[in-house]
């Protein structure tokens, strides 16, 4: 699997490591239903899903990768923001 | 443990049980202390363990690296009863056994969909048609969010993939399995001679029931670290599994919101050597509508009233552990 950092180009995925699913900000004020649902349950996709991943070894940006979960192909990678 | 006992009597069937040991090993005073309490927490449960020091393990394994520069083996903590069985073995013998019984087993037949109405499950769609019930139990292992999703629940999982690889066959040499926790790697021999040998699951979530080379050279660095003999030998083949990662590392055997609705899943990496004991529980469930008291914890909702089981130790993040 190979990732295309905005910065550093096309890099081996074993340079990045995995957070999980981009499930956007923490809420906040949602109350113990919001909070156990952001931290604990997940969408699981079967097919395109977003995920954070950190480019530890390289540029060590936050970046959002979209990938295909059924055959590891990457559909996208932008720099994540909040 | 008991249930695998009787499992081929049970069955008629020669699942190939094999209880030659399971040994974890330990490098440090720390991790000597942690596998003593958890040996005296599996005794006063009633399950063996006996906590060896270096002798006992030359004794038992005379062929690891024991003077490892960063993983000295100090000892570890035996299971006498376990081992291993052959995995193919033991779903013929429970198909056949099922189907002895009066199970209709319908192979080639995919469910598209749940019939629920008023929060009541009804049946299951399928690539066959319509199968009217008014249980249903989700047991799919690999796919439990995509099932999940065909009730609406969102499920607190993250499927993985689990590699293991198999050398060419050689003379009888690893009795039972041992596991090197510290280097993520665990070895057996199957009964063919072949070594079965894995680790590390690949941490990002994938369907795609192939893995990546990063983790199956991390395997092959533990497997040279304990025992360097294994250099010699050629892998023949090598796979990955689909395997459903809680969040907590423990599975889950519980009704779900919708009525009449089961689900057994969540097994991580270590379903199949509960093989016998998740079915019984689960059928328990089914059956009589209350869990089995083995399996009061194992609740779906525990994650939102915070009763997580802390077996694993590693936090609440599936990509932990």
């Amino acid at each position: 699997m190979r990732i295309s950092c905005p910065y550093c180009g096309e890099r081996d995925a074993e340079e990045f490591s995995i957070q999980g699913e981009a499930a956007g900000p923490r809420p906040e004020g949602g109350g113990i239903e919001a909070f156990h649902a952001y931290v604990h349950l997940r969408a699981n996709e079967y097919g395109p899903t977003k995920e954070y991943w950190y480019h530890a070894n390289g540029c060590r940006r936050w970046l959002v990768v979209s990938r295909d979960t059924r055959d590891h192909s990457i559909l996208g990678v932008e720099l994540a923001r909040r | 443990m008991k249930l695998w006992e009787g499992l081929e009597q049970d069955l008629n069937y020669n699942t190939m049980v094999s209880q030659r040991g399971v040994v974890n090993l330990y490098h440090s005073d720390a991790q000597r202390d942690a596998y003593a309490r958890r040996g005296n927490m599996m005794r006063i449960h009633g399950i063996d363990a006996e906590l060896l020091d270096e002798a006992g393990i030359r004794k038992h394994a005379p062929f690891l690296d024991f003077d490892n520069a960063r993983f000295p083996i100090r000892g570890g903590l035996l299971q006498k009863r376990g081992g291993t069985a052959r995995h193919d073995a033991v779903v013929w013998g429970y198909a056949r056994a099922a189907d002895t019984r009066g199970v209709d087993i319908i192979q080639n037949c995919e469910v598209t969909g749940l019939i629920i109405e008023g929060g009541v499950i009804k049946g299951v769609e399928t690539t066959r048609g319509t199968i009217r019930a008014k249980k249903v139990g989700l047991a799919v292992a690999g796919n439990s969010s995509r099932l999940g999703e065909m009730a609406g629940l969102r499920l607190p999982i993250e499927t993985c993939i689990l590699q293991a690889m198999v050398t060419e066959g050689i003379k009888p040499l690893i009795p039972g399995v041992i596991t090197f926790g510290a280097g993520h790697f665990y070895i057996s021999q199957s009964d063919k001679g072949g070594l079965v040998f894995g680790g590390d699951i690949d941490a990002y979530k994938s369907y795609a029931q192939r893995g990546n080379l990063p983790v199956i050279e991390d395997v092959c660095e533990g497997a040279m670290a304990v025992m360097p003999m294994l250099g010699r030998l050629r892998v023949l083949r090598q796979w990955a599994g689909n395997v459903d990662m809680t969040m907590d590392g423990s599975p889950i055997i519980d009704k779900t919101p919708v009525e009449g609705l089961y689900f057994n899943g969540g097994w991580c990496y270590g379903g199949f050597k509960a093989t016998p004991a998740s079915g019984f529980t689960f059928a328990h469930l089914i059956a009589r509508d209350a869990p089995h008291k083995g399996a009061v914890a194992l609740r779906l909702d525990r994650f939102a009233t915070g009763h997580v089981v802390d077996e694993n130790g590693q936090g609440a993040q599936a990509n932990l552990h």
